[in-house]
């Protein structure tokens, strides 16, 4: 029977292996068709002259990710904060289940809602159409809010009670300490918590796809229509036929969400190693 | 300003964000369903969808979500459970144990979308099961896979070390200690991992619009699962993004609210059997 045990725990490596083999060959033979120059630096995407440049791609999911992740961190600090220290037991049962619920909505869903209030929200307040990255951004921080909170919390919660003790004893106020000693000192968690939103934000697709309008080009605003790495596989994907340049260009895409979520990983390794030192 | 009002208003503060964070999610939660309530009904819920006139259902949409769910974890729970067990009893400290909770870690950071790809590759084109219930439901469980294993590993954990040692010291093997100890004590966590994995799944998209496909069979039910089948959370961004039944948006509003009631009666699935069993097995009220 080990061995079966052995078997199963091989196989789960066997899959990261060879998503990481099947996405990756594939990926590469886009650079049969379009030099990696072109590719990563060129703006001008146009299948159809088989002009393959990704550069407006990664430039808005950098973006997106970006004012998705500061729009979401104060909210979800303070919030862990509150969780943690501040919020009474009644509270605290309200506000856990709500938070899971939040995890739990589907991304489809968040879309709709962007979809039919956001992005006319927003439209009318400016004048224009409403889509574009700032609506994406608004969405993706209320979904990556519960990740940062519960991970945050946790990393407060665990902080030893001495260093609390220690500063109010010393006469800082509640704030003081919160601010000038329990921040600093969760500061490894709350970064690992961060890392994992904008891992959770670059990789997501449906509710974006339903609100940031899609055109292939830089953005020239954070209301412009444009696209993330994402929503372009989404998009293209049914358009293109197996092994053509344009689509292997989308495995492209997907091997660099693929590196990107790795690196993460090694990222958040290398905190919590680094913490542990300290 | 003194340092005590500061504190008062740092507190007022804290106070008002954890209040704004559950004013969204209620805020969310009625205009959703509010919005999408009045559209159900039995014949949506259950009937056949329509492509170009009005008045079309889910049915077809809502039992594929459900198919798909149950394959994906028929998949992944053994593999999963087996691969959970290694890492809580078998795992030495050496280079393969490093690298499977790396892979774990790995997989479960991997974005949907690329999981797609990877599905639409392997299962749809190299072994020729086109867009395709049950290559879906193979995709999907690779997303369940890696939360599997963890659920798995942290159940069995949290079962005291006596009661190995204690079927140990009583002659039994190590797979009978697994098997008939282990197991069941470790159940109950097991049982609230998986109904929050069905969650997870029962919302995804990504993965299955270029691995299941985008249309649904003409017969309901069909329990072929090599026909396409579109589940209702692809339907939703179907009709929400690109469809041509100018009820779309009505749709869209029933669906999710219908998605959101499923995961509702998941969340709320979560909390109930696990206490039962609890008390059932610690013998308590």
């Amino acid at each position: 029977m080990r061995w079966v045990f052995v078997g199963s725990a091989a196989l789960v490596s066997a899959i990261i292996f060879s998503i990481i083999v099947f996405v990756g060959m594939q990926g590469l033979k886009t650079f049969q068709g379009v030099s990696p120059l072109e590719f990563f630096f060129s703006t001008d995407w146009t299948p159809g002259q088989q002009k393959f440049g990704a550069f407006p791609f990664l430039y808005s999911t950098l973006m997106l990710t970006l004012v998705a992740v500061v729009l979401s961190v104060p909210l979800a600090l303070s919030g862990a904060m509150f969780m943690a220290k501040i919020a009474p037991k009644w509270m605290r049962e309200i506000l856990r289940p709500a938070t899971d619920l939040f995890v739990g909505i589907p991304s489809v869903v968040y879309g709709l809602i962007g979809l039919t209030v956001i992005v006319p929200a927003l439209g009318k307040l400016t004048g224009g159409i409403g889509y574009g990255i700032l609506p994406a951004a608004i969405i993706l921080a209320i979904m990556i809010l519960p990740t940062i909170l519960s991970i945050s919390e946790d990393a407060i919660r665990s902080l030893p009670v001495r260093l609390e003790e220690a500063s109010l004893a010393l006469g800082a106020t509640r704030w003081q300490t919160m601010w000038r000693v329990l921040l600093p000192a969760a500061r490894p968690g709350i970064l690992t918590a961060i890392i994992l939103g904008m891992g959770r934000a670059i990789g997501e697709t449906m509710a974006v796809f339903m609100v940031i309008g899609n055109s292939p080009q830089m953005p020239k605003s954070l209301l412009d229509s444009t696209t993330v790495l994402t929503t372009a596989i989404v998009k293209d994907m049914g358009n293109t036929s197996y092994g053509s340049t344009w689509n292997n260009a989308l495995y492209m895409m997907a091997l660099l969400l693929l590196i990107i979520s790795l690196v993460l990983i090694l990222v958040i390794r290398i905190v919590a190693k680094r913490s542990e030192v300290k | 300003m003194s340092s005590k009002t500061t504190d008062r208003l740092a507190t007022l503060y804290f106070w008002a964000s954890g209040i704004v964070i559950i004013l969204i999610l209620a805020w969310f939660m009625i205009r959703i369903l509010g919005e999408g309530i009045p559209h159900l009904s039995w014949h949506f819920i259950f009937g056949k969808p329509e492509e170009i006139k009005a008045g079309g259902g889910v049915g077809p949409q809502l039992f594929n979500s459900f198919y798909v769910l149950i394959l994906s974890l028929v998949i992944s729970i053994p593999i999963g459970v087996c691969a959970g067990i290694y890492l809580s009893i078998y795992a030495q400290k050496n280079w393969f144990t490093d690298l499977v909770r790396i892979s774990v870690e790995a997989l479960s950071s991997v974005p949907s979308i690329v999981f797609g790809l990877f599905g639409f590759l392997l299962f749809a084109n190299l072994l020729g099961l086109k867009f395709s219930i049950l290559g879906g439901a193979a995709t999907v469980a690779l997303l369940n896979l890696p939360v599997m294993v963890r659920v798995t590993e942290e159940a069995i954990r949290t079962v005291p070390e006596s009661y190995w040692e204690a079927s140990l010291a009583l002659g039994s093997t190590q797979w009978q200690a697994i098997r008939k100890v282990l197991l069941p004590a470790a159940l109950p966590n097991l049982i609230t991992g998986i109904t929050l994995i069905a969650g997870r799944a029962l919302g995804e998209s990504a993965i299955l619009i270029y691995t299941a496909g985008l249309s649904v069979s003409r017969f309901f039910p069909d329990f072929n699962p090599l026909k396409m089948g579109e589940t209702l959370s692809v339907h939703l961004w179907y009709v929400g993004a690109e469809a041509l039944v100018p009820d779309a948006k009505a749709i869209a509003q029933g669906s999710a609210a219908l998605l959101l009631i499923v995961v509702l009666i998941f969340n709320m699935l979560v909390a109930i059997p696990s206490r039962i069993l609890q008390k059932r097995l610690s013998g308590g009220k």
